[in-house]
């Protein structure tokens, strides 16, 4: 079976995870940041499953963890645009910078 | 009467003031009002009653009953319980302390009534007389020593009643730091009695009194006296006094003449197992309560006030009952201490009644000629008066008489205190007339103010006219036979007896007292009746002597020029080191968290996007940190 070495998976698994932080950090729409976090999760997701493969366990338990995950994460989406629904209710835009009623 | 019944009646006694000072001081200002007074004197009567009760039932009883409330104390062999001792000696006291409040209570509904801090009144001054309870039936130094200084913090909330003036605030605190002096000393005194004889209790210590070196029992006896000469204003630190004066009258008859101030003869009594053992320290007191006497009633000749002139020769009294504990009479003293209350309290409720009548007016220059006006006040200070000068039959005589004789009596030079006490006495009698003269009698010096003066109402009468019929009898109902009366069958089993009677000498002496009262008051009358000689006269040809008067032997004067002076220096200096070192420190910690917090709020920016950097930074540096570290290894 050809073999893909594990730093591979960890090297495009860091990249897709500092794409998604800094995209986290510097868009201000709060969509695009929710797409952002999106991406992080599942960089995390495609390590996970890469040292599921290599450890090659009698139980794959990363691999059964991503798919906990993959439910967290669409749990997460439906909350997370329902409160950037909600505030766009309250205030006709999605920026996130404008958003500061609540700061003190 | 059975343990059960004197225990419930000996807790009634002081728990029925403090009962009243609770209701008054938490419903008095907006529920209750004008229904204080009368809570406080139905509770006052309910302890009346009760401490009469405890006489009666304890009448044949020779041993003293302790009544236990609780432990307060247990902390190895420190035992301190909250225990009454009902014996003589306290059954005398509370009877005193009760009915006496009971009457001023009464009055004062009378006196107070205009007055805004009518419930504020009722309040302390049940509270007064719960402490001043527990001070005479506690039976151990302790608990007295609580008594001890509630009744002083009553004395100062009392004498400050009309804080909103600079005179009452500056009383108060005056007779606070008197009787503080004193209160250090009973303290040391109470501390010494624990490390030498193990005990607080009366009982214990009295009976392993023997244990004790006589030079430590002489220190013991001292410290405790300093305290009794702060509570009961002897010499020197006996100028608290005269100025409590500034209090409300009822408060100056109960408190400052009748009850609190007597609490350092009590305790010198009751101290007298310890006191017999210690020699020069009798003396002292004996020398003490002499000069004190002497002192006081010669101030008391020049004073205008009427209630300053009552207060000096508050003050020459105790000092009487002094050398009555001092020559080994203690009987005697509290005989006097008795009698004292009667007509003292009645004075002082007189010149209140004079005062209400005047409408504040305290000064005898701008009285007289009142007797018309006010026939009862009039006819009742009259019988006080001839008691306090020790006119046969009142009161006075008798009491008085018995604590000079004492001294006549012990012999080995004891009879200059005799001779200096006969002496006292005809002053006493001089100033006591003077008094009366310059009030009732004359021509009116102040027309407008004899125009309105008017007899007070019956609820202020009353009791004077019940004091006033203590004051004439009380004497012969406890004092007759000489020596030999009741106060001395029911006081005798507690103290020993000097020696036998010699009634053929008491006759004689007895005679040389009532002879000197009598010159006193014919002398006092000649003077302001008569004017011959003319007081203004004798002012200007002895005006040396007038001058030393007028200024209290410049006493006051001393005591704040050299002992005030140096303590204001010394609060000064505290005072400055407080701003300059300790709120200094305070306030620049203080300001240092201010400005850090002032920048730090900078960092709350509220944008979200920051605050997720932060968190990645500092991920980076984690990982940094950790990833450095394994490669080190």
């Amino acid at each position: 079976m050809l073999s893909v070495p594990l730093g591979w998976f960890i090297a495009v698994s860091s990249a897709l995870f500092f794409i998604g932080a800094a995209g986290v950090l510097v868009r201000r729409n709060a969509v695009v940041i929710l797409m952002c976090v999106e991406l992080m999760l599942n960089a995390a997701n495609l390590a996970l499953v890469a040292f599921s493969r290599r450890l090659s366990d009698a139980t794959p338990r990363g691999s059964v963890f991503v798919i906990f995950t993959f439910v967290i994460a669409a749990a997460e989406v439906a909350v997370g645009l329902a409160i950037v629904l909600a505030a766009y209710r309250n205030q006709p835009t999605v920026e996130v910078d404008e958003i500061h009623e609540l700061k003190g | 009467m059975d343990d059960t019944t004197l225990r419930v009646l000996a807790t009634i006694v002081p728990l029925a003031p403090l009962a009243a000072f609770a209701i008054n001081v938490f419903f008095g200002r907006w529920r209750l009002q004008h229904l204080t007074g009368l809570i406080a004197s139905a509770a006052l009567a309910i302890s009346a009653l009760a401490a009469t009760g405890i006489l009666l039932g304890t009448l044949g009883r020779h041993d003293a009953a302790i009544v236990t409330l609780y432990r307060w104390i247990g902390v190895g062999t420190f035992q301190i319980d909250v225990s009454f001792q009902i014996d003589q000696l306290s059954t005398l006291m509370m009877l005193v302390v009760t009915w006496i409040s009971f009457l001023i209570h009464v009055y004062s509904m009378g006196y107070m009534h205009d007055d805004h801090g009518y419930w504020r009144f009722f309040s302390w001054l049940p509270l007064f007389v719960f402490f001043m309870l527990v001070l005479v039936m506690a039976d151990n130094y302790l608990l007295m020593f609580v008594g001890w200084e509630g009744v002083g913090l009553c004395s100062y909330l009392l004498i400050g009643f009309w804080f909103e003036k600079p005179a009452p605030q500056a009383a108060a605190n005056k007779a606070f730091w008197m009787n503080r002096i004193g209160d250090w000393g009973f303290m040391v005194g109470v501390i010494l009695i624990f490390l030498t004889f193990g005990s607080l209790a009366f009982r214990d210590v009295f009976a392993k009194v023997g244990i004790a070196q006589s030079e430590l029992l002489t220190a013991i006896c001292l410290f405790l006296f300093l305290g009794a000469t702060g509570k009961s204003a002897q010499i020197p630190l006996y100028t608290w006094l005269p100025d409590a004066m500034e209090g409300p009258t009822p408060v100056s008859a109960l408190i400052h003449a009748a009850t609190m101030v007597t609490a350092g003869v009590y305790m010198t009594a009751r101290s007298t197992p310890l006191f017999a053992e210690a020699g020069p320290a009798l003396l002292v007191v004996a020398v003490i309560g002499t000069a004190t006497a002497v002192l006081a009633a010669t101030i008391a000749l020049v004073q205008t006030d009427i209630k300053r002139v009552m207060a000096y020769s508050t003050v020459s009294q105790l000092g009487y009952m002094f050398l009555g504990v001092g020559v080994g009479a203690p009987i005697a003293a509290m005989f006097h201490l008795a009698t004292h209350a009667f007509f003292k309290a009645l004075l002082f409720l007189g010149s209140g009644s004079v005062i209400h009548a005047l409408g504040g007016q305290q000064d005898m220059r701008h009285m007289g000629g009142l007797k018309p006006k006010l026939p009862i006040t009039y006819w009742t200070m009259l019988i006080g008066g001839l008691a306090l000068a020790a006119i046969p039959p009142l009161a006075g005589f008798w009491s008085k008489d018995e604590i000079v004789n004492s001294a006549f009596f012990r012999g080995q030079g004891y009879e200059w205190f005799w001779a200096i006490g006969v002496t006292t006495g005809a002053l006493t009698a001089f100033y006591t007339m003077r008094m009366l003269w310059l009030t009732f009698h004359g021509a009116p010096r102040d027309r407008h103010l004899y125009e309105h003066a008017h007899e007070s109402p019956r609820v202020m009468t009353t009791p004077l006219i019940a004091l006033a019929v203590g004051a004439a009898l009380a004497g012969l109902v406890l004092g007759w036979p000489p020596d030999a009366g009741w106060v001395h069958q029911y006081l005798g089993p507690l103290f020993e007896r000097a020696e036998a009677i010699d009634y053929s000498r008491i006759a004689v002496l007895a005679t040389i007292s009532a002879v000197a009262g009598v010159l006193g008051l014919g002398l006092a009358w000649l003077t302001y009746a008569r004017r011959r000689p003319d007081p203004e006269r004798v002012a200007r040809t002895f005006a040396p002597l007038y001058t030393l008067l007028v200024n209290k032997w410049y006493l006051d004067a001393f005591y704040d020029h050299n002992v005030a002076g140096a303590f204001r220096w010394l609060f000064g200096a505290s005072w400055a080191f407080d701003l300059a070192f300790i709120d200094g420190f305070v306030n620049k910690l203080a300001a240092g968290f201010q400005i850090g917090g002032r920048n730090l709020r900078r960092l709350q920016t509220g944008i979200v996007g920051n605050y997720a950097l932060t968190i990645v930074l500092g991920l980076l540096f984690v990982g940094a940190a950790y990833a450095y570290l394994r490669l080190r290894q």
